[in-house]
């Protein structure tokens, strides 16, 4: 049965379901513990399974990620939040030449079930240093696993399909969903971790998205109903490994296909999605793939320039619309 | 010192020495190929804090680690495929030189990213902590390496929390070619440690009952639940940093110095009844006279035949390793594939 449930939420009792389970998990990271974490995610925790599990850390995100990849090296499943994606940064050693890369250069000896969770995306009026979405730096990675879930019911399957995983898997969350609402059933069967979501079926677009962006994907789809264009809308869940077959049917039924992404359009998951699905369908699209995404610039702080930085619902409607009705040249005007 | 300690310490020694100088060799012959970064000069340190150790430690190490593999217990003839890159090397031909892991010794690995190993022995020691188990986990380091963040960051979280870990700086003098005068403000690296409330000392890095010793102390005081502590051995290399670097930015003068306090030779002066010739103790160098000396009378458990046979040993081990190592498959391309997906399990992922 499900209920209407936070996406936070979701996330916590996802946690603390897992923290329940098995001793071996525990989580760490800048004010996860007394604090709740920034977004809530871990709220109560430190209280019910003691500092040990629920580790409030210094400032330190390049060693307290080590740490994690250490603890899980002997068999702990950590689970490392990450303040904001930003921060990531600081860690990236620990996450591209530890984490992703030692079971393979052990030859195989060692297991790396380690969980990084990390807040992230362009919120409200955060400044260039806090509106970063970094997805295309870590999908470049052999060895990692990146979700990217889009509602509590994703939040919470995957946070748990990613503890019970022995491979490092990035939870990419996005900072506006943290307070969404939407419907969780903890007894669903969950679908695979990295299975693509058809959120809504359509004939003439297929608009592929992720994250915060898929909802305002979905958003748009209403909108091009009421002008006669039915879009389907493939929420990706995952962007390492991304569900190709799931997207080249839909490709291959609609014809069209317009990639939606809040990250910089430049080297972003975009360039990844349309040159696969550009060569693996090209005889089925009528036209060339095409990106909308957010521009190759430092977001700006003022509200009205940060809003128009990334692809809005309008933005979409639009993109949609001028891919399935082409304006028509004059000559062929002139034909009609 | 006890016989059978002295034994091993010199045993690993000279296995260590005999291992690092032929690999010079088989680099030499194309065999070796990339980066190798031997440890010839640096044998005491390996060798006193690892025969420390117990066998339920963890080591940490960073890319001049294969003599600290084979002192940990790992065969010469694993180590030396790795080095050549086999299908039978410990790391499977994925790792190579900088990064020889076996599990099943506790060697977590040679890290080729100088001050990564700090954040990764203090989550072992975490899990070890939160597990209330008497182990402990030995991170070695060099001199260089403690002027990245995650010294000071990963210190700071083993005091804290007082994580179960022993840190051994290797300080050779030299980050690559930086003397440690131009490298850092403070030279003397076991002080750091103070501004984080752990405990340090620091040894002679070329004597190996004094770097024995004073891990069995450590070590000791790790399991009563003293938190981490901190040793500084000096020492030196006596190869440049890898086999790409002459070590040319050295004073030939110093080198010669330094080779003159060789910790195999202290280590043997130590160990043997006979007392040296002349020409040995002029040719070991003012310095090491007095403690050659010294040692030889309140000390003396071993006969000049039973040196000759370690050595032809430890030749023998590492004859032997290079044969294992040229007769060695060549890693397949699918091994490499099974290696990036080793912990899929049954997991179906899309």
């Amino acid at each position: 049965m499900s209920e209407e449930t936070l996406y936070w939420q979701a996330l916590n009792k996802a946690m603390d379901t897992e923290l329940e389970a098995d001793e071996s998990v525990f989580t760490l990271g800048e004010d996860v513990g007394l604090v709740g974490g920034s977004y809530r995610a871990t709220q109560g925790l430190m209280a019910k399974y003691g500092e040990w599990r629920v580790r409030d850390t210094p400032i330190s995100e390049g060693s307290f990620t080590g740490l994690g990849v250490g603890a899980a090296l002997v068999g702990m499943r950590p689970v490392v939040e990450i303040m904001t994606v930003n921060f990531m940064l600081l860690a990236l050693d620990s996450i591209i030449n530890a984490a992703a890369k030692i079971p393979f250069m052990s030859g195989g000896q060692f297991r790396m079930p380690l969980v990084i969770r990390v807040p992230g995306g362009i919120a409200k009026q955060l400044g260039a240093q806090h509106s970063q979405r970094l997805e295309h730096t870590i999908m470049n990675v052999p060895g990692l696993r990146i979700a990217v879930p889009s509602t509590p019911q994703d939040a919470y399957w995957q946070l748990r399909q990613a503890i019970a995983s022995d491979e490092p898997i990035i939870l990419l969350e996005h900072e506006l969903l943290y307070f969404s609402k939407g419907p969780l059933d903890i007894l669903a069967e969950a679908p695979p971790m990295h299975r693509a979501a058809n959120r809504r079926p359509g004939r003439d677009v297929t608009i592929i998205s992720y994250s915060r962006h898929a909802l305002l994907s979905a958003a748009a789809a209403e909108e091009l109903a009421k002008d006669g264009i039915e879009a389907e809308v493939i929420d990706l869940r995952s962007l390492k490994p991304i569900d190709w077959d799931t997207c080249a049917a839909s490709v291959e039924k609609t014809h069209h296909l317009l990639i939606v992404e809040e990250d910089c359009r430049f080297a972003g998951a975009g360039a990844e999605i349309a040159a696969t699905l550009g060569e693996r369908c090209f005889g089925a699209l009528d036209a060339p793939a095409t990106r909308l995404a957010g521009l190759d610039m430092s977001t700006p702080f003022n509200g009205t320039l940060e809003a128009a930085s990334i692809p809005q619902v309008a933005d979409i409607v639009a993109a949609a619309r001028k891919l399935c009705r082409p304006a028509k040249t004059p000559v062929a005007a002139a034909a009609e | 010192m006890e016989r059978d300690v002295l034994h091993r310490l010199l045993s690993d020694m000279l296995l260590s020495r005999a291992f690092e100088e032929r690999a010079a060799e088989e680099y030499g012959k194309g065999n070796i190929v990339g980066f190798l970064h031997l440890y010839p000069g640096e044998e005491a340190v390996g060798a006193g804090v690892l025969n420390a150790a117990a066998p339920s430690d963890y080591v940490v190490s960073g890319y001049r680690e294969h003599a600290h593999a084979l002192m940990r217990g790992t065969p010469a003839r694993e180590v030396m495929a790795e080095l050549f890159g086999r299908a039978d090397g410990v790391s499977g031909g994925m790792g190579g030189s900088m990064h020889i892991f076996d599990a099943e010794r506790r060697f977590m690995g040679g890290y080729a990213i100088v001050g990564e190993s700090y954040p990764i022995a203090i989550g072992i020691a975490y899990a070890i902590a939160m597990r209330r188990l008497p182990e402990a986990v030995i991170c070695f380091f060099g001199d260089g390496a403690v002027n990245q963040g995650t010294f000071h960051e990963s210190l700071n979280m083993a005091a804290l929390w007082r994580l179960p870990v022993l840190f051994v700086c290797e300080n050779n003098h030299y980050a690559i070619g930086t003397e440690i005068h131009r490298h850092s403000a403070v030279t003397e690296v076991y002080k750091r440690a103070a501004a984080y409330n752990i405990p340090a000392e620091k040894v002679d890095g070329m004597d190996v009952s004094r770097v024995y010793d004073a891990t069995r102390r450590a070590l000791d005081l790790i399991r009563r639940g003293g938190g981490p502590q901190f040793i500084e051995c000096e020492t030196y290399r006596f190869r440049g940093h890898s086999m790409a670097d002459p070590g040319s930015y050295r004073p030939v003068a110093e080198v010669k110095a330094q080779m003159a306090r060789d910790p195999i030779t202290t280590a043997i002066g130590e160990a043997a009844i006979r007392l040296p010739t002349q020409a040995e103790l002029a040719e070991a160098g003012a310095d090491t006279i007095a403690r050659l000396t010294a040692r030889m009378v309140e000390a003396g458990h071993l006969a000049e035949v039973e040196m000759e046979g370690l050595r032809k040993a430890a030749d023998a081990v590492v004859e032997d390793a290079v044969q294992f190592a040229l007769h060695s498959a060549e890693p397949t391309m699918a091994a490499a594939w099974a290696h990036m997906t080793c912990n899929r399990r049954d997991e179906v992922l899309i």
